[in-house]
């Protein structure tokens, strides 16, 4: 019993950030059908600003409970700075190209942002690890927990309603599902369809760095996290279905309950786990789980 | 179906043929240049060019499958298979002929891969990508993960043999250059003639529209299919002869950055030409090199705009600069 609550929420906190993470994801590849492998980059670089930031606010004698606001800070500093660079500087000269040479574009842009963040922030690892103690342990059964854990699932939660509601319930919102259904008939009513692409990039950075600056106190920040969390977000989303919220949620879910399960019952397949999860997922449902499939045009 | 089938590869041979032999001419040429130039190259150089066409191999195969309109971005997989098993072949077994090393690699990787050349004929873009980049990194997990294969650290490989020569000191490098640039020759001619057959010609049309080529009869996943087991095939020989050369091999090779470096390699190439693939890959290797001695911290950036330079400015690749469009 002890076993399963473990596993289930190791799994749950895992899925967490990974939603955050994927979620942002998701959305710019439902809006600027852009799969962004730089993706990672920005969660790197989310992560060292948190880094930076949190020192700052230290250095600066803010109470300890003002670290989540710095971290907050952090990744809305790396989205109106990453943003702007990356989407008008670069990505808008090849919007309308195949997908997978757009898949190119954004290595090659990883390539760039590894360097750049080595530059900026060093090769040697940061801690940041005045946020993980602010919320106490919690004792569940025999057990001890990071109350930090249950604040991330909080904050996924979070995160996943206000994308869902912006989505759904704002006038921004139903513009922006218009430009995913289709950005040509969008743009013929008069949507300014290059700004909707922005926006949503921004977006999309912006996740990616909240996620990255809020698991910054989990891990050390070093040259390395962002190639493992790219193949593994594409895993999320690929599960759940290019462009879908609900499938990129379910995707955080199902992949961070295969990796726990994996971690505490067979390591060895730790590592790769999640593939094979995503393997057997692509066979049966090659469109992933919460896409509809599209007729083939002719 | 059988009818149509010569009449529709009648005329493609027709066109071929002629050409063929000017291929098989041009890189015999190529070879003979190249073998000889070796002869007085620095150590440095040949040593490059012999990881250039290693490599090389494993982009061409890559080549093959983009044609067709798919990019797979898991070849570190096969590539990481034709490895392991000359390392291990000469570690465990003790056969050590570094020409037989090269086929069984290439051999391995098609073991490795047909299993999943049906599954994966089913995919597209960017799905394709992603359940290759999957597979690759399932690879990467076991292997770090097997102890018996060395673990994270991998393991060494000796010296090979030559055709029951042994290979001294001084020669050692120049000998696994020729060899590597022959299998490459070889491949490089081989795929040329594939390219031009009439699979290859459908495989081609499955890029432009493969709903037509299925009305037309063809079969588009078994186009598919056979080209992932060919591009495997090419990556395992790459495998072999890169681990040969390097004498060592770890899980790295099958992990998605290498993948990625193969994808490089044959966008900047384009899917044209057959030679565009190891000249670019030579570019690579320069452009690895020399940035890794001048500017050890910043190479992948130099490789990333590179990179967007070449799919900005030449979309088709450099081997678009000399090869006529045709029908296009």
């Amino acid at each position: 019993m002890n076993a399963v609550v473990t596993i289930l929420i190791d799994g749950l906190t895992y899925a967490s950030w990974l939603f955050i993470v994927a979620v942002g994801l998701t959305l710019v590849f439902g809006v600027l059908k852009i799969l962004n492998i730089a993706h990672g980059s920005f969660y790197a670089i989310g992560a060292y600003a948190a880094a930076s930031f949190v020192a700052w606010a230290a250095t600066m004698k803010w109470a300890p409970g003002f670290s989540i606001v710095a971290m907050l800070l952090a990744a809305v500093a790396v989205a109106a700075v990453m943003a702007p660079l990356t989407e008008r500087g670069l990505l808008r000269f090849f919007y309308g190209r195949d997908e997978v040479l757009l898949v190119l574009v954004t290595y090659a842009m990883f390539l760039i942002l590894e360097d750049v963040t080595k530059l900026l922030w060093g090769a040697n690892p940061y801690y940041v690890s005045e946020p993980y103690s602010l919320f106490g342990n919690l004792h569940v059964g025999v057990q001890t927990w990071v109350g930090y854990d249950f604040f991330l699932v909080a904050l996924a939660v979070v995160v996943g309603l206000a994308v869902w509601w912006v989505l759904n319930r704002t006038r921004q919102g139903k513009i922006t599902l218009a430009v995913i259904h289709s950005a040509e008939v969008a743009a013929s009513m008069g949507v300014n369809v290059s700004r909707v692409y922005m926006a949503a990039f921004s977006v999309g950075i912006f996740l990616a760095a909240l996620g990255g600056a809020f698991t910054a106190p989990m891990i050390s920040v070093q040259p390395g996290v962002s190639v493992g969390v790219i193949v593994v977000s594409f895993a999320v989303v690929i599960i759940g279905g290019l462009g879908s919220i609900e499938g990129a949620a379910v995707g955080a879910l199902i992949v961070g309950l295969a990796r726990s399960l994996a971690v505490h019952v067979a390591p060895v397949a730790e590592l790769f786990s999640i593939y094979i999860v995503m393997a057997v997922v692509l066979m049966f449902r090659p469109e992933g789980l919460f896409q509809r499939t599209q007729a083939r045009k002719i | 179906m059988t009818a149509s089938a010569t009449a529709a590869s009648a005329p493609a041979l027709a066109r071929a043929t002629p050409r063929r032999f000017g291929v098989v001419l041009l890189a015999a040429a190529a070879f003979v240049l190249l073998a000889a130039a070796g002869y007085v190259f620095p150590r440095w150089l040949t040593f490059l060019l012999t990881m250039a066409a290693g490599n090389g191999l494993v982009s061409l195969g890559i080549v093959a499958l983009m044609r067709g309109g798919v990019v797979p971005f898991g070849q570190g997989m096969v590539f990481a298979a034709g490895g392991y098993t000359a390392a291990l072949l000469y570690n465990k077994l003790g056969f050590t002929d570094a020409l037989g090393l090269a086929v069984c690699g290439g051999v391995a990787a098609v073991l490795v891969a047909a299993p999943f050349a049906p599954l994966l004929s089913r995919y597209r873009g960017i799905f394709f990508a992603m359940l290759t980049l999957a597979l690759s990194m399932v690879a990467y997990g076991l292997l770090m993960k097997l102890d018996a294969l060395g673990g994270s650290d991998g393991f060494n490989v000796g010296r090979p043999t030559l055709l029951g020569q042994k290979l001294p000191d001084d020669r050692v490098g120049y000998t696994l250059y020729l060899l590597t640039i022959f299998v490459a020759t070889i491949a490089a001619v081989a795929m040329r003639v594939f390219f031009d057959s009439t699979r290859g010609l459908v495989t081609l049309a499955v890029r432009e529209n493969e709903l037509r080529v299925e009305y037309l009869g063809g079969s588009v996943r078994r186009a598919m299919a056979i080209n992932f087991v060919v591009a495997a095939f090419c990556a395992g020989l790459g495998g072999a002869l890169v681990v040969l050369s390097l004498g060592h091999i770890e899980p790295n090779f099958s992990f998605w950055t290498t993948s990625g470096e193969f994808v490089f390699v044959a966008i900047l190439a384009g899917w044209q030409s057959v030679a565009a693939v190891f000249i670019a890959s030579t570019v690579l290797e320069i452009v690895r090199s020399f940035s890794s001695a001048y500017f050890p911290n910043t190479w992948q950036l130099a490789l990333g705009l590179f990179l967007l330079f070449v799919i900005r400015f030449l979309p088709r690749g450099i081997g678009s600069l000399w090869t006529k469009r045709r029908g296009h």
